[in-house]
């Protein structure tokens, strides 16, 4: 089986008490489970009670399942979306300073242009760019704009959000993930052999 | 009125009931009424400064037994054990700083093993938090990993329902630990002067009760399909009171039964299709059938490592039959992390053993299943746990102490344990018949739990017989001279209530587990394995308990006869065999295929 076929991006949202320590509690979870995070954004909601979590997670679906069940496990989470496989619009925010000397700050502009991103500051050797996208777009960008010299780079991480339904009582459907009859990642070879280990 | 409907269904435009009971109590006083609310019959712990308030609100209670500890750990094993027999929250009320974090290993413990445990404890005042005071400690920091849930209670106004909180998280679903961390002030100064919300206010706390039918349906039609099921129970059979159904089911169905270390007790293992214990010191042939089943009914079980071993090659008949369309993994589990968290499963039913069981039993079939039964009653004939008696003093086998009490108490005593040797050999020679009737330290391991948790299972038996009319058991905590000397102070604890908890100590002046692995992977380096131990009987005396001991057979029976007859708290010496291991054994990692049988297999061949 391949990789492709196994690891896959999951942008997943939680919804969660506005409490002190809820952050830390998801956060320590993944850590203890061993889960990897790519990317952790957290924010208000239209509800002064909750907060949402957005969470961009790569693994198999079976790691992918536990993510999603240990969070919702989590006292205070309330709901867990996860949003691979429906219709969901992501963003990500960034903001990047790049190296412009005169003769190219034109050309940096041009690109910037292209892909409906704003200068939001300019210094007589640098620009400072807002861009908007989702993760794709953002990277390509990034890629365009390496060789001017990139100084300095932040990135909020994704947020995300189920599309709306576009015809009465045409919703757009969501995967229901489940472990059943999916290859456990259980098998893994790392050259050692366990009966040799210590008790443990 | 309109109601704004979020997209979380949850209304937040009406405010939640509230009550004026609490009225004028300062928080000392409400933890003490809700004490009285939830009708807490026992409670352990230690005092300290920051905890000060609630001690003097109850001071004279008669609502609890209160039991003061010789350490905070204590106190928490006591409220472990005190859970496991009696099914009740055992609670915990410490301090700040270190009488918080000495709570953490038996936090930790229930986290594993699923026990209902509730640790109250104080806190410096909420405007000295942050700045370094004295016993000073992150509680609910340090807390996070081993807790269900934790709350720091910032006003007094919210303890009613935090409190509620807490018991309701700590006894449903998958029971587990909580923390409630009372600030100084919370507790002795503020006083509640509004109605205040006492309800649960927990809008992400679901626990389904129910599989759906068409689920139980799939899972009846796996059974009745197969030609060798085997049901493998643990503990959360026992938590969900489902060993009577588990039971019918099983002879309905022709199933026979193995059970995981904490799942001892909810199948008798005198029954034909008893299995007993699976696992790494597991019996041969409940490791053997769980290999050649066609399809697993895990019930409340959680695929541990210990269980497993190697997990590519674990249920390999299991799987192979899923590959072909017949037969399968069903897991049963009211918590759907632990559902293909290990292993994957075929059939996934959420819920409570009990009710889905209910459920499922009616549609079971009576199937004759006899070449199953027969390779499984013809493995059991020849390969059951054994040992080889010895007779010299100093060397008796301690499973023979073990059988000993078995038969002198005829199955009827509640066993603990602490952790190592001893623990498996009291897994492997005392039968048991009832659920409740074993206590343990299974997932996190925790040596020196078995003094304490006997002590807090006795106090549980004694409350239970005195207020509930149930029938008041003998407690015996088979111990390791190791486990028992991480402890054995709370036997002083023991003395000053009048608590007869008995420790079964099986002596053989080693870390008997870590030394069989040294022996058998380490070439019998005993790196800082061997134990120079007090003198035990000496020792008892001096906190106010009985000593005996036994060095040999000859005196065997006899002693056990004084051991059990003793109505005060009492140390049992047993002085065993040094260099005897527990067989059989997977070895860490290995397949279930590859267990070795050591004794066991060298007393099947000369039976023949």
């Amino acid at each position: 089986m391949s990789d492709q076929y196994n690891t896959m991006k999951h942008v997943i949202a939680a919804l969660v008490h506005n409490e002190a320590g809820v952050l830390a509690r998801v956060a320590g979870m993944f850590a203890a489970r061993g889960f990897n995070i790519d990317s952790l954004v957290v924010g208000r909601t239209e509800d002064p009670k909750l907060s949402r979590m957005t969470i961009v997670v790569s693994g198999d679906m079976a790691a992918l399942d536990q993510v999603r069940k240990q969070l919702a496990k989590v006292v205070e989470v309330v709901k867990v979306v996860d949003y691979v496989g429906t219709d969901y619009v992501e963003r990500d925010l960034m903001l990047v300073r790049i190296a412009t000397p005169p003769e190219t700050r034109r050309e940096v502009i041009e690109v910037a242009d292209l892909f409906r991103a704003r200068v939001v500051d300019v210094g007589h050797q640098e620009l400072t760019i807002e861009m908007s996208g989702t993760e794709e777009k953002i990277e390509a960008f990034i890629d365009l704009i390496q060789p001017y010299g990139i100084v300095e780079l932040a990135r909020t991480g994704v947020i995300a959000m189920a599309r709306s339904e576009k015809a009465p009582g045409k919703t757009p459907r969501r995967r229901a993930t489940s472990a059943a009859n999916i290859p456990s990642g259980a098998s893994e070879d790392n050259g050692i052999d366990p009966t040799q280990l210590p008790p443990g | 009125m309109s109601t704004a409907k979020t997209n979380t269904g949850i209304d937040t435009t009406h405010p939640a009931a509230t009550t004026d009971k609490y009225h004028g109590m300062n928080g000392a006083q409400v933890f003490h009424e809700l004490m009285v609310e939830h009708n807490v019959e026992a409670m352990f712990g230690y005092p300290g400064g920051a905890i000060l308030p609630v001690f003097d609100a109850i001071h004279e209670t008669k609502q609890f037994k209160f039991i003061l500890t010789r350490h905070e750990q204590g106190a928490g094993h006591m409220a472990e054990g005190y859970a496991r027999v009696t099914g009740k929250p055992g609670v915990v009320l410490v301090t700040s700083g270190p009488g918080a974090t000495n709570t953490v290993t038996p936090l930790q413990d229930a986290n594993m093993d699923g026990t209902p445990l509730i640790v109250f404890c104080g806190q410096v005042a909420t405007g000295a938090i942050g700045s370094d005071a004295f016993q000073e400690a992150d509680v609910t920091g340090i807390t996070r990993a081993c807790t269900k849930w934790n709350v720091l209670v910032k006003n007094v106004h919210e303890l009613p329902q935090r409190i509620n909180e807490a018991f309701h998280i700590a006894t449903t679903g998958r029971p587990g630990p909580v923390v409630v961390d009372l600030p100084k002030d919370v507790t002795g100064a503020m006083r509640i002067n509004r109605p205040v919300c006492a309800a649960p206010q927990l809008p992400g706390y679901h626990i389904r009760e129910l599989g759906t039918s068409d689920q139980l349906a799939r899972a009846a039609e796996m059974i009745n399909n197969a030609r060798r099921p085997i049901i493998y129970a643990g503990q959360g059979v026992v938590l969900s009171h489902a060993s009577e159904l588990m039971r019918e089911m099983a002879i309905s169905g022709n199933i026979p039964v193995t059970t995981t270390l904490q799942g001892l007790g909810s199948f008798d293992e005198s029954h034909p299709l008893s299995l007993h214990m699976l696992g790494m010191h597991g019996a041969a042939y409940a490791n053997w059938a769980m290999q050649e089943a066609d399809c697993i009914i895990a019930i409340g079980a959680r695929f541990d490592d210990r269980i497993t071993g190697n997990l590519a090659t674990f249920g390999r008949s299991a799987r192979k039959a899923s590959a072909e369309g017949r037969g399968g993994i069903i897991h049963f589990d009211i918590s759907p992390e632990q559902i293909g968290k290990n292993v994957p499963t075929d059939l996934g039913i959420e819920g409570d053993a009990r009710k889905n069981l209910e459920l499922l039993l009616p549609m079971i079939k009576h199937v004759e299943r006899n070449e199953w039964i027969e390779q499984l009653a013809e493995w059991k004939r020849k390969y059951p746990f054994a040992f080889r008696p010895d007779d010299r003093p100093g060397h008796m086998k301690p499973q023979q102490v073990v059988q000993e009490l078995y038969n002198q108490t005829q199955g009827e005593a509640v066993i603990g344990t602490g952790v190592g040797q001893h623990q498996m050999w009291a897994a492997q020679f005392y039968n048991f018949k009832n659920p409740q009737q074993w206590f343990t330290s299974g997932g996190l391991g925790t040596m020196g739990y078995g003094v304490p948790a006997a002590i807090g299972a006795k106090l549980g038996m004694m409350i239970e017989a005195e207020k509930h009319g149930k029938q008041d058991r003998i407690v015996v905590d088979i111990d390791g001279d190791g486990s028992f000397c991480m402890t054995a102070m709370e036997m002083v604890t023991a003395a000053q209530y009048g608590i007869p908890a008995k420790i079964m100590l099986l002596n053989n002046d080693f870390q008997g587990m870590v030394k069989q692995w040294q022996d058998l992977f380490y070439e019998e380096r005993y790196s800082h394995t061997e134990m120079h131990n007090p003198d035990f009987v000496k020792l008892a005396e001096a906190m106010n308990c009985k000593g005996i001991r036994c060095t040999s057979t000859a005196d065997l029976k006899e002693k056990m006869a004084e051991f059990i007859a003793c109505d005060q708290p009492i140390v049992g010496e047993f002085v065993v065999e040094k260099h005897e291991h527990v067989w059989p054994m997977v070895p860490a990692g290995a397949s279930l295929d590859d267990m070795k049988l050591g004794v066991v297999g060298e007393l099947a061949e000369e039976r023949g």
